[in-house]
């Protein structure tokens, strides 16, 4: 650097420090001389909730202006009477109290739900990273780009119709403020009994639901209907062509998770299983266990078995044929990924965050996770040796799965033992559907949300405790299983199981066998067995480096 | 003149290069391969099923230099790359036809 240079930046330097320190100076002794005056109090906290929503910009009648407050660094004194908006400040009286200790309510609340909905949302992420970690190079950025892209398909396709569908007649949700057009539900009788089938309001987030409680509970189902919606492009990864895989995001967002969401979260037939027949609480999922992971597990089953397995992935014989996923610290972080959105997931479900039992779920989400992810990797030690990073990421997740139902309603202990039963479950799961069943699942999509999709809802029948949820589902008195006293309970559990694995079954394997018919689910060989990056998305994951193939698996 | 690779293991690259500087080699081209001899690969398990990882890393080291020098490097790379189990690698040399500097245009000799 020339000289000048040099003297020239010495001289912005000091120019910059003396300035700085007459700014300083400025603002302490200006702090000692002219208290800040006092801000005006504003609207929002004091408009009462009953009266027809009031613009927040136009500023009430003010009361005499309070004592001006100085600087409070511990906060003693910020957040006080004279935060509440009242007609006179002489003389408050209880009901205007009242109306903010419920405005307040609420908006804890609705808070709640929007971030642990931020979290789930965060979920794609994770997902995303796992499948692409456990595929081969050559298939990475068309494994990214589905789950990129099944974020935004799955959200446009419940906003037409899928969230009208699953909710349109949960009623009001009391810890979001009532939700009141949520109020129409197309229901059969059966039996004698109403047997509610799906929602009709809430088309396109019309106006009739322009609500901030029914905003709030969209976006908070919306993302869980992404996570079911995410997880068939695991199983199906590697050889699923992209059109076949666009117009199945539409149709899980808009049909089949919707249908059994309502059946069991939008006040359906499944969940009056206690109030029609006297089984328990009916169907009970805290968090979606069945209606989230059992019907993303199942789909993904379906879709599994109608594309058919990888080229190379079985022998003549049947026998399976490894093919290592390329990148295992990408899955890895995928999977921390997940059990943090999970924290979202589960206490999320609460749809409060003044429910105090946040805690409990909270901490017995992450007591399964480790349970699950410990016991996966003790099983493979066990049987091979060395523990497999895979499957002590499949193991984690298979806890988080199972814990999904029974996380409200479980003591530590059982959170552990559920985590546990998940993690060696999945073990034998993965190696039940490859080499029993034949099908070829390359991230245990099917083992992980399937089976433990159903072991998280049956162990809820068998482990709640009866300390939390009552009048849930319209019955009376908190939620028990089978080794706490309940057998109706633990009936109802697996009539929602048995129903699940039907219905999504079903529905998945004939919409894929009709879809394939029409334009095809499946890639040629060709494309298969060059990779599917450029392709089926136009662009390689990664151009600049020499893939040298594997050790003598794959191509 | 003549060309001398090496293929070794990788994590002796830096020995390798430093031994043939040392005798006077300027440039060289490396490369990252897989292979096997006599050193047999192994067996692994990925989520329960077993395939084997036979071919192994290595790296190929490319060097182009004058006859008298060829003897020189060849002992290099040797003393710098055994270990003296199964696996350590191996040197072959030919004779070039023609060598070509880009920038200049230099042939022959001239260009090594």
């Amino acid at each position: 650097m020339s000289d000048g240079k040099k003297r020239m930046l010495r001289s912005l330097a000091f120019g910059i420090a003396l300035g700085l320190v007459a700014w300083g100076l400025r603002a302490t002794t200006s702090l000692a001389q002219e208290p800040s005056p006092a801000a005006p109090p504003t609207t929002q906290a004091g408009a009462p909730p009953a009266q027809a929503a009031a613009p927040a910009t136009a500023p009430a009648p003010a009361p005499a202006p309070p004592a001006p407050k100085g600087p409070d660094p511990t906060g003693a004194v910020t957040g006080v009477a004279a935060d509440v908006a009242v007609k006179d400040a002489a003389k408050p009286t209880l009901l205007e109290v009242m109306d903010t200790v419920g405005h307040n309510k609420i908006s804890i609340n609705i808070v709640w739900t929007l971030v642990t909905g931020f979290l789930v949302m965060f979920m794609q992420a994770g997902f995303a990273l796992v499948e692409t970690g456990f595929c081969r190079a050559k298939n990475a950025a068309h494994t990214m780009s589905m789950n990129f892209m099944v974020y935004g398909i799955g959200m446009l396709g419940y906003w037409i119709c899928g969230f009208a569908l699953q909710m349109g007649g949960v009623g009001a949700v009391a810890s979001l403020g009532g939700t009141p057009p949520l109020s129409h539900e197309f229901t059969l009788s059966l039996l004698g009994h109403p047997f509610g089938l799906f929602g009709t309001s809430g088309f396109f987030l019309g106006s009739d639901v322009y609500d901030v409680g029914v905003f709030a509970l969209f976006l908070f189902q919306m993302v869980f209907m992404d996570t079911t919606a995410t997880i068939p492009t695991g199983a199906m990864a590697e050889r699923w062509k992209w059109t076949s895989f666009v117009v199945y995001g539409f149709f899980i967002s808009m049909f089949t998770y919707p249908l059994f969401a309502n059946w069991v979260w939008g006040g359906g037939w499944l969940s009056q299983l206690g109030a029609n027949f006297g089984l328990g609480h009916g169907h009970v999922d805290f968090a979606g266990s069945s209606v989230v992971h059992m019907v993303g597990g199942v789909a993904a089953l379906a879709g599994a078995v109608v594309i058919g397995p990888r080229i190379g992935k079985f022998t003549k014989d049947g026998t399976p044929v490894a093919i290592p996923g390329h990148d295992i610290p990408m899955a890895l972080l995928g999977t921390f990924i997940l059990a943090f959105g999970w924290f979202g997931f589960n206490p999320g479900s609460t749809l409060s965050g003044t429910d105090m039992r946040i805690a409990v779920i909270a901490t017995n989400t992450m007591l399964a996770s480790a349970a699950g992810a410990f016991a996966a990797m003790l099983v493979m030690m066990a049987k091979f040796g060395k523990p497999d990073p895979s499957m002590m990421a499949n193991g984690m997740l298979a806890g988080l799965v199972a814990i999904t139902a029974p996380c409200a309603f479980v003591t530590a202990p059982s959170a552990v033992l559920i985590g546990v039963v998940a993690g060696v479950l999945v073990v034998w799961s993965v190696f039940f559907v490859e080499r029993t069943l034949k099908i070829d699942d390359p991230v245990g999509a099917i083992s992980v949300h399937g089976t433990n999709g159903a072991w998280g809802v049956i162990a809820l029948g068998l482990l709640a405790d009866g300390k939390y949820g009552d009048g849930w589902n319209g019955v009376p008195g908190t939620v028990t299983g089978l080794f706490y006293g309940d057998v109706k309970q633990f009936i109802a559990q697996c009539i929602g199981t048995l129903t699940c694995f039907v219905f999504v079954f079903v529905t998945m394997w004939v919409f894929f066998k009709v879809l394939d018919k029409i334009i095809g689910n499946r890639v040629s060989a060709e494309v298969e067995l060059a990779g599917l990056d450029l392709p089926e998305v136009g662009a390689l994951a990664y151009p600049e480096f020499q893939l040298t193939p594997g050790s003598g698996t794959g191509s | 003149m003549k060309k001398v690779e090496a293929i070794v293991r990788p994590h002796v690259l830096e020995a390798v290069k430093a031994a043939l500087q040392e005798v006077g080699v300027v440039g060289m081209t490396i490369t990252e391969v897989k292979g096997f001899g006599r050193q047999k690969g192994h067996t692994e398990t990925y989520r329960g099923s077993e395939y084997k990882v036979e071919f192994l890393p290595k790296v190929k080291i490319e060097v182009v230099l004058p006859d008298d020098l060829a003897d020189k490097a060849v002992d290099a790379v040797v003393k710098s790359a055994a270990t003296g189990k199964f696996g350590d690698g191996k040197v072959f040399v030919s004779a070039l036809s023609d060598v070509v500097r880009i920038r200049t245009g230099e042939r022959g000799e001239a260009a090594v």
